[in-house]
């Protein structure tokens, strides 16, 4: 059960950001979570849409870079100690986390966190949390589920 | 310091007619020998339609044809060779590591003539037997440490062959054997003018004259490194295609560069249509080699950019003057004293599977060079994680490293970010303003 995330290469200079935030607002697109991890020269702009097709399109047609990414994104009750309880999982079944970033979702005490985790990992992540009470969510429930 | 001082002086200071006389002689006798020794020239020569025997001095010049370092790909490694190569003892060659590689060869007899030249350019700038000789030029293939250490050694100074690198241990030597005269690149000639200062060691500094070549410097930066390091700074300058520096240094006056005529005839010529220019016009120049035993060449284009001066010099030599390079004739650009084409940071990008839509971007930090490329991003070079794309530009760098023989920070660029005018993008953008 996973979400698609799409990874953009992003400019580090003055305006990069803004166009981007331009292209997304011109073409109705919803962010539903960002997060940026930059170097010097670049960054990698991950950003979870509510329409990824039409994300690619828009992308594809203003010649960004960018890679759509398997993420798992995980339902947490807004409450001091559940992200540590779903890292325990993780670390308790050796699973190592590439990034992860979080967001807090429309409904009352309803947060999320987006966990990266290899390729080869991911399956056996989404098992585990899904044993502990973790289960990720799907694109469409997390588009849905917050209504 | 000025007048009187001669390595040679009743050649350095012969008249204008015992130099042509010379060239002339020495001109008929290389045509000849290149002719009979050397195949490549042999076609060249009949292709023209001329031979030896049409060549009676210096005034011919312009019937024979001009060499290329193409010329210099092509004849790789031994092709250019008019002596056997049990007569050679020693190999320079240019810092390209791609096909734009040069190899020389020398006889004793080439080594010695060249040391000559070096020890012309030391006694220039007021070297004597009594001097301690700080040479960090490169050593091994390049020209740069070889040359002057040897120039040094023909002097009698003592010589520190010191090499490039290790900044700490140049400037422990520089005050504790008090060097009194400094061979390297402008550039680190600078660097190491800041590193004294930094160290607090300016008082201890002996030095009286630095001879620093093999790479474009403005009158500023020598005004820079003068006062810096409280020296009288020479420009020297050469090609590894004809020996090595040496080819012109400068004297007291500081007005350009005598060439060692008695070993090189120099000519300007139109970079288009290779019309021989008058002294004075500016244009590209070209050197005959006439006293090369292993490695002669014959009108070489050099690709920069000079003018010549035969005005009366207030040193009292009476070799022609040639400016500081003025620019170039093709793209290749020296950066850090290493020449630097292009098309072989073109050949790293298309190899690592980049498109060779790039931007070379030349800039003089406190007087020392700075190389980016910047590389546009592709789909199939991107990746979701940070240490894959890390990894990739590493690699980029390493490659280019090991092409180029220096550093290039690469910076990764949005795809179409490039700027393109009439369609053409712009590779080159050369902020240094040496020129």
């Amino acid at each position: 059960m996973t979400v698609n995330q799409m990874s953009v290469f992003i400019e580090n200079r003055p305006g990069s950001l803004s166009a981007f935030g331009d292209l997304l607002r011109e073409n109705d697109i919803d962010m539903r979570a960002l997060s940026i991890a930059d170097v010097e020269n670049y960054g990698i702009l991950r950003v979870i849409v509510d329409d990824v097709y039409k994300t690619s399109t828009v992308l594809k047609n203003a010649s960004y870079v960018f890679k759509i990414t398997p993420v798992l994104a995980v339902p947490l009750k807004d409450s001091a100690g559940s992200l540590a309880d779903a890292l325990d999982v993780l670390g308790g079944n050796d699973i190592n986390i590439e990034y992860l970033y979080a967001f807090v979702g429309r409904q009352k005490d309803r947060a999320y966190v987006i966990f990266r985790v290899a390729d080869a990992d991911m399956e056996k992540a989404a098992q585990a949390l899904s044993a502990r009470g973790f289960a990720p969510v799907s694109q469409e429930e997390l588009k849905l589920g917050d209504r | 310091m000025g007048k009187g001082n001669y390595f040679q002086p009743e050649i350095e200071c012969a008249s204008p007619e015992v130099i042509r006389a010379m060239q002339d002689e020495r001109l008929r006798d290389t045509v000849r020998r290149v002719y009979d020794s050397v195949p490549y020239y042999r076609n060249l020569m009949d292709e023209r339609g001329v031979k030896p025997s049409d060549i009676g001095g210096v005034a011919d010049l312009h019937r024979l044809p001009f060499l290329t370092k193409d010329d210099l790909r092509e004849a790789y490694p031994y092709g250019m060779l008019a002596r056997p190569l049990e007569d050679c003892v020693r190999i320079q060659s240019t810092s390209g590591t791609t096909g734009k590689r040069v190899v020389a060869f020398y006889t004793q007899h080439d080594i010695d003539l060249w040391d000559e030249c070096c020890a012309r350019a030391i006694v220039a700038a007021g070297g004597t037997k009594k001097d301690v000789v700080h040479v960090c030029y490169g050593y091994g293939l390049f020209t740069g440490g070889p040359g002057l250490n040897g120039g040094s050694h023909k002097v009698g100074s003592l010589t520190l062959p010191m090499s490039s690198g290790n900044t700490d241990r140049q400037v422990q030597f520089l005050c504790d054997l008090e060097a009194t005269i400094l061979c390297c690149t402008p550039s680190y000639a600078a660097y190491l003018g800041e590193a004294v200062h930094e160290k607090g060691l300016r008082d201890k500094i002996r030095l009286k004259a630095g001879i620093f070549g093999a790479e474009a410097w403005s009158e500023e930066m020598r005004r820079d490194i003068e006062k810096s390091l409280g020296i009288k700074a020479y420009d020297i300058y050469g090609l590894t295609e004809l020996s090595g520096p040496g080819v012109s240094f400068e004297c007291s006056e500081q007005s350009g560069m005598h060439i060692n005529e008695d070993h090189f005839i120099a000519e300007i010529i139109d970079p288009h249509t290779g019309e021989v220019l008058p002294d004075g016009e500016r244009g590209e120049l070209v050197f005959t080699s006439i006293t090369k035993e292993a490695f002669p060449l014959i009108r070489y284009r050099t690709r920069d950019i000079c003018v010549l001066s035969r005005k009366p010099c207030s040193c009292g030599r009476t070799h022609v003057k040639m400016s500081k390079p003025m620019g170039r004739s093709d793209d290749m650009l020296i950066v850090k004293g290493v020449n630097v084409f292009p098309s072989q940071i073109e050949t790293v990008l298309i190899r690592h599977g980049y498109p060779a839509n790039y931007q070379i971007v030349v800039n003089r930090v406190k007087n020392s060079d700075t190389l980016d490329v910047h590389v546009e991003m592709t789909s199939e070079m991107f990746s979701d994680s940070m240490g894959a794309v890390a990894a990739r530009e590493k690699e980029l760098v390493d490659a280019l490293k090991s092409m180029l023989g220096i550093y290039a920070n690469v910076k990764l660029v949005a795809p179409k970010s490039i700027t393109r005018s009439e369609g053409k993008a712009v590779r080159i953008i050369d902020n240094r303003k040496l020129y």
